[in-house]
């Protein structure tokens, strides 16, 4: 055992860039033997880059590591984990389609010769699940299990191969309330074995719950460490966002109108022809926000799609503003005057290789405002982008700036400037802040709140809970693919929506 | 039409649905292990046809059968690592790299064939391979002398088969190519060299392609015509669709082209007034057909046509 005054890993000096942008700058961290060290900072603050540099994914272009008092030069992860190092992503490095035997035994070499020596692997497994108490079926294939089986699995893959420094990167995010306390008493149970973890989080809560010390970094650099027991969440606020205090958001009483959005028993499949919608009621009035919560994967993505027209359900009916939607069809989905703000701006929002005129215009190029005889009206879509840009404060080069040289913040403002250029009816927001700094994220929010202030009726999915409660006026709740519960904004307590989204009705 | 289930008429159809199915079985092999480590091989009808002139070439030249076959693996399997050197050194677009070695290849075939032998008016032949009848085994009744008189490259391809099964599902470096093949991540992460199992397996791969090629101009005739290949490759990409991605299914595909292959050779020798060309259409038509049934619930290599590389910042 190493003295516990010593730390098992010792990181100094740290830097580390990616084209123009400095993630590290700098970076001293220390981990300490036996304990639970969080890594405290806003999305892009550096937490990930810093840790996967300890893993090996990244290799740091100045600044020492060492690892148990020993100086490393790590190039790969195999070279971490051969010195007792594992990491835990926010996307588990699973291979579906295997078992989960196959996914824990994979590179580790047990077994003599060429062939797979399956069963003193599953021997030596069942040893580990006895020892650290975590129960999951060595032959089941991933696919079927549950988010926080699946965790359990890739903690498994680490002890196997006799980790005892275990980075978990953001591991509660896409689990529910109760699999969170479970994943926490494995966590304390594994530092009472002996192991030391890293916490990597922006949930100040939890941090607070789980650590036993913390570490702040913000823009690629550390602005706190302290003891978890000499602080508090309002103070860490302070050093992860830069300033004193967090957004406070301020609404104005509006009293909702008519219904602009009805969804009438709504079902609908997955993509693995499983239901994923049953039977889903949801009403958004004029003046409205209603906030969808819910953990990842209850129906949210399959309720968006159909939304935006790029799924159909086999049953129910919408209706935009009293008329009824014709499913599956996006071109006449924009006519009805929904604004669409997908889930993912990248992949399915905007077009990256476009200029950023092109993706303001994309849904209205049709228009015969912008063409005549099918030749593009260049001068008035210049007009249009350029009003745009500047309405919604959109940093960049100009209207012909290549769509992918913006940053995530402006990206979801180009987003929002199509999308409410229309001055939708209703308007539906997936995860609209996701993956955004605080700056720009509260800049959506407000964007957000105008738009009920206008008479529109918002729905609002995200896994944010914060966000949810700050924003709502209502505040469902998705379980299994239909409404677990509902409740007003004001009066929802956090516990209700936690159990409502944990499945248990009250 | 009596003859048509004749006892000599089933024995002679056994044994041309395995013997059509051999170069088949080869390829289908080959491109399964490639695409199961993640890469699309589109360069397998140019390495088909390199494998048919090569083992032609040295055979003619040197007298040896089992040279020609061994030089068709070489030449194979140094087409594969050039398809890897493209696709997976340099990530580029497995469809383009694939296509491309499929046109470089037959260019080259027809170069390499002009530059030996000029333009004979009539072919130049080798010798080829005789077949083996087993013994006890070919005298089953009915069965026995299709499936057991074989050339001895058909019986490898058989062994291949459980082979292969054995080095995907049991081996430590079969569950390395699969993990490759469906997210490299995770490969890298745990210390799996994504790039070298990729290009084993493409080359290993190419040597099978070859070898498959090699036993049309050293088997199936014995002399080497520039369309000897005949889209072979092609059906053999589909064949790893029909099959899955496994190696036994796609073998079971393989079979069912090598019948209908077999069974046109017969329609045609019997004389039914109908253009050959039709009959020479069946296998490929079926093809299609069974692929319609398939492929909508195929289970791809979830990383097939993906380039891998460390170190680029994600989302």
């Amino acid at each position: 055992m190493a003295n516990p005054k010593q730390p098992v890993v010792r990181m100094s000096s740290i830097t580390k860039h990616f084209l123009d942008v400095t993630a590290n700058k700098n970076i001293t961290f220390n981990l300490y033997p036996g304990e639970i060290c969080a890594l405290l900072g806003e999305n892009g603050a550096g937490k990930t880059t810093l840790m996967n540099i300890l893993f090996g994914y990244y290799t740091c272009d100045e600044g020492e590591i060492f690892i148990k008092e020993e100086k490393v030069n790590l190039s790969a992860p195999k070279d971490a984990i051969s010195r007792g190092v594992g990491m835990i992503h926010q996307h588990f490095a699973l291979v579906p389609s295997q078992t989960v035997l196959e996914n824990i035994i994979i590179g580790a070499d047990s077994g003599k010769g060429i062939f797979l020596d399956l069963k003193s692997a599953r021997q030596e497994l069942l040893q580990l699940q006895e020892r650290f108490g975590l129960q999951i079926d060595p032959d089941a294939r991933v696919w079927t299990l549950s988010v926080g089986e699946q965790q359990k699995v890739e903690i498994l893959k680490a002890l196997y191969r006799e980790v005892d420094i275990l980075i978990m990167d953001e591991p509660t995010a896409v689990l529910a309330p109760a699999e969170i306390s479970d994943l926490f008493s494995t966590l304390r149970s594994l530092v009472k074995e002996g192991q030391s973890v890293v916490f990597i989080s922006h949930k100040l809560n939890e941090v607070m719950d789980i650590s036993d010390r913390i570490v702040v970094l913000r823009a690629g650099q550390v602005v706190a460490e302290k003891k978890t027991a000499d602080t508090n969440t309002r103070e860490l606020a302070s050093f992860m966002v830069g300033r004193d205090l967090l957004e406070i958001i301020e609404k104005k009483t509006l009293n909702a109108g008519q219904p602009v959005l009805e969804i009438e028993k709504l079902d609908a499949l997955n993509d693995k022809k499983l239901l994923a919608l049953k039977s889903l009621n949801l009403v958004v009035r004029q003046n409205e926000i209603l906030g969808l919560a819910g953990i990842s994967g209850n129906g949210q993505k399959e309720l968006s799609e159909v939304l935006f027209g790029i799924r159909e359900p086999i049953g129910g009916l919408i209706k935009i503003d009293g008329g009824r939607l014709k499913f599956g069809n996006p071109a006449a989905i924009i006519k009805s005057k929904i604004g669409r703000i997908p889930e993912d701006r990248i992949d399915t929002g905007l077009l990256m290789d476009l200029t950023v005129e092109e993706n303001l215009i994309l849904e209205n190029h049709s228009s015969s405002e912008f063409h005549r005889y099918g030749l593009m009206k260049s001068r008035k879509i210049h007009q249009f982008s350029e009003d745009l840009i500047s309405a919604y404060d959109i940093m960049t080069a100009g209207r012909d700036a290549v769509t992918k040289s913006l940053s995530g913040g402006n990206l979801q403002k180009v987003m929002l400037a199509r999308e409410l250029a229309g001055r939708p009816k209703a308007i539906v927001a997936s995860q609209p802040t996701r993956g955004l700094d605080v700056g720009a994220m509260e800049y959506i929010h407000q964007r957000i709140l105008q738009e009920r202030e206008r008479g529109a009726g918002i729905l609002l999915i995200s896994e944010d809970l914060d966000e949810i409660f700050a924003l709502s006026d209502r505040i469902a709740v998705l379980f299994e693919g239909a409404i677990m519960g509902e409740a007003h904004g004001e009066e929802a307590s956090r516990e209700q929506i936690g159990l409502w989204m944990s499945g248990v009705k009250k | 039409m009596g003859e048509m289930l004749d006892i000599a008429f089933i024995s002679g159809l056994i044994g041309a649905t395995m013997r059509m199915a051999t170069p088949i079985i080869f390829a289908t092999l080959g491109e399964i292990l490639a695409e199961r480590s993640g890469v699309l091989n589109l360069g397998i009808e140019g390495i088909m046809l390199m494998g048919a002139m090569t083992g032609f070439l040295i055979t003619f030249t040197s007298g040896s059968i089992w040279f020609g076959v061994l030089a068709a693996a070489f030449v194979g399997s140094l087409l594969g690592l050039l398809m890897a050197l493209l696709a997976v050194n340099l990530g580029l677009s497995q469809h383009v790299s694939g296509l491309g070695i499929t046109l470089f290849a037959t260019g080259l075939a027809m170069f390499i064939y002009r530059l030996h032998f000029g333009s004979p008016t009539v072919p130049p032949i080798i010798q080829p391979f005789k077949q083996i009848a087993l013994p006890v085994l070919s005298k089953i009744p009915l069965i026995g002398p299709g499936l057991f008189t074989q050339y001895s490259l058909t019986y490898i391809a058989w062994m291949l088969i459980p082979v292969m099964s054995i080095l995907l599902y049991k081996t430590k470096i079969g569950l390395k190519i699969r993990t490759v093949g469906e997210n490299p991540v995770v490969a890298d992460t745990v210390g799996v060299n994504v790039t070298l199992t990729r290009t084993l397996c493409l080359v290993a791969g190419g040597a099978l392609m070859g070898v498959g090629g090699s036993f049309l101009t050293l088997a199936h005739q014995n002399m080497f015509l520039i369309d000897v290949i005949g889209g072979r490759g092609w059906v053999a990409i589909a064949m790893v669709i029909f099959g899955n991605w496994d190696p036994l299914k796609g073998t079971f595909g393989a079979l069912i082209f090598g019948f209908l292959d077999g069974l046109q050779l017969r329609l045609q020798g019997m004389g039914i007034a109908i253009s050959f060309h039709v009959f020479l259409m069946i296998p490929y038509l079926l093809t299609i057909v069974a692929l319609i049934g398939v492929s909508r619930k195929a289970a791809v290599p979830a990383s097939l046509l993906k380039p891998y590389r460390r170190e680029e910042k994600g989302g």
